[in-house]
């Protein structure tokens, strides 16, 4: 029954080693370079966006052919995105917006296959993402404001007595940032591939008892597909929440200060 | 996945019957010379919820590390700049069109103003020129009438004066032929009157 165990589908399955870099003399410590399945989505992910992106932008085409289009739409659609929440100065970041847009949207997208590992549901890789994006932003802030970057704890026009209450709420709802970012991301899609996957479970279990269990699997069968559905809609927005966020952030690093 | 020297466990596999591999641990043993590699599907009783399985942190940042960092690097070298560029073209070129289309309509309704104004001022001499045309025709036309008035008013006071002798001339005969008449009359009647006479008598009756 270990096609049915919803938490199968997480599992790190190593495909292959590239051996292991610096290891005592024992063979003892090191990093093992192992190929994992999860690896090898971020690798089909990438080769997918630029894969595309590139080939369909090849012609160069003044009127632009349908493929062209959508890689025009998506750039246009993050280029936007960023110039309505920080302004033009924002768009020193658009590479790595819409790097980080296309790289969810995409991972998400595929992990919605069957057999595919959706990385977005493995807690590093957003936890790596979301504090990849609070670095950016306290050295960005940081570096272009100095010490004015402080000024994002500390809200304009606010009376000296509110402000020590205010000031530690702002702090703490900082620092709460890179963990509802991250989790945010995480906790839909895992919760959305294992509630798909209990209901398929139901599929495969039901069917294996005879007629009755057929018929019985009609309903979850239904939920399912309801459910994929569902999946494909949280999957865009994940990654659309995820960006805007980014860009709110970033927004804060170039204009600290409310 | 990564060796991990603090696990006081040694960790040996074997390939039991069925042909799966197991994993037994022997706890407080020194691992020296042993090589942890193990795999998430060897250990998975022993692992928690995959997701949260720190051993594939490592590998996974790695790649997440080079997959990301390639991508951006594909992305903000080649792929944007380049989708950057078409639009910008295109918004040139939209900007270009327009840009002549309104310059070749300010030069369309340039040439209509410059054609309007000549024919204003073609239907103007035009007009000059009837006018004048006419009133040259009027000139010579009055001209030759008074011209033609003059002779004919000259030809008629020349007629008429001939007409005037040529009456008198007639009456002055009328006299003599009425005198002669008158002779031969009264001879026949009576016998003789003088020609002299008789013009007296014809003088008298006719002033008479």
């Amino acid at each position: 029954m270990a096609g049915t165990d919803p938490i199968k589908q997480f599992d790190i399955v190593e495909l292959f080693s590239f051996g292991t870099i610096g290891a005592d003399a024992q063979g003892v410590g090191g990093f093992d370079l192992v190929f994992t399945n999860s690896a090898l989505m971020m690798v089909v992910t990438v080769s997918l966006i630029s894969g595309w992106l590139i080939l369909t932008t090849r012609g160069r085409g003044l009127v632009p052919s349908r493929l062209q289009l959508v890689s025009e739409v998506s750039y246009e659609f993050i280029a936007n995105m960023i110039r309505t929440s920080t302004g033009s100065e924002g768009m020193k970041f658009f590479p790595f917006v819409f790097s980080l847009f296309v790289f969810i949207l995409i991972s998400n997208m595929l992990g919605l296959f069957p057999y595919f590992i959706s990385v977005s549901s493995q807690l590093i890789i957003t936890v790596s993402l979301a504090l990849l994006v609070m670095t950016i932003v306290i050295f960005y802030g940081v570096w272009k404001n100095g010490f004015k970057f402080l000024k994002i704890f500390v809200p304009s026009g606010i009376p000296l007595v509110v402000l020590i209450i205010v000031v530690p709420i702002e702090v703490l709802s900082f620092l709460s940032r890179p963990l509802s970012l991250s989790l945010r991301l995480f906790g839909n899609m895992l919760a959305g591939a294992i509630v798909v996957k209990v209901f398929a479970g139901f599929v495969v279990s039901l069917t294996a008892m005879g007629l009755v269990g057929i018929i019985g699997a009609i309903l979850p069968m239904a939920m399912t597909v309801a459910l994929t559905g569902l999946e494909v809609l949280v999957a865009a927005l994940q990654a659309f929440v995820f960006t805007i966020l980014t860009c709110v952030y970033l927004n804060d690093a170039i204009h600290p200060g409310h | 996945m990564a060796g991990d020297n603090s696990t006081p466990d040694v960790v040996v596999k074997t390939i039991n019957e069925s042909g799966e591999e197991v994993v037994v641990k022997i706890d407080g043993a020194n691992s020296y010379g042993e090589q942890l590699q193990t795999s998430t599907k060897q250990v998975k009783e022993e692992k928690p919820f995959p997701p949260f399985d720190p051993s594939t942190f490592g590998p996974q940042l790695f790649w997440l590390a080079i997959t990301f960092g390639v991508l951006y690097l594909l992305m903000s070298k080649i792929a944007l700049p380049r989708i950057g560029e078409i639009l910008e073209v295109r918004r040139d070129r939209i900007e270009g069109d327009l840009a002549e289309a309104e310059r070749l309509r300010q030069k369309t309704e340039q040439a209509i103003e410059n054609y309007e104004a000549e024919l204003a001022t073609a239907r103007a001499q035009a007009h000059e020129i009837a006018e004048e045309t006419r009133n040259d025709i009027k000139s010579e036309l009055d001209e030759k009438h008074s011209e033609v008035e003059a002779e004919l008013s000259k030809k008629l006071s020349i007629a008429e004066a001939r007409i005037k002798e040529t009456k008198s001339a007639a009456l002055a005969n009328v006299d003599e032929i009425a005198s002669e008449t008158l002779v031969s009359l009264i001879s026949k009647l009576t016998g003789k009157i003088s020609i002299k006479d008789a013009r007296d008598i014809v003088k008298s009756v006719v002033k008479g």
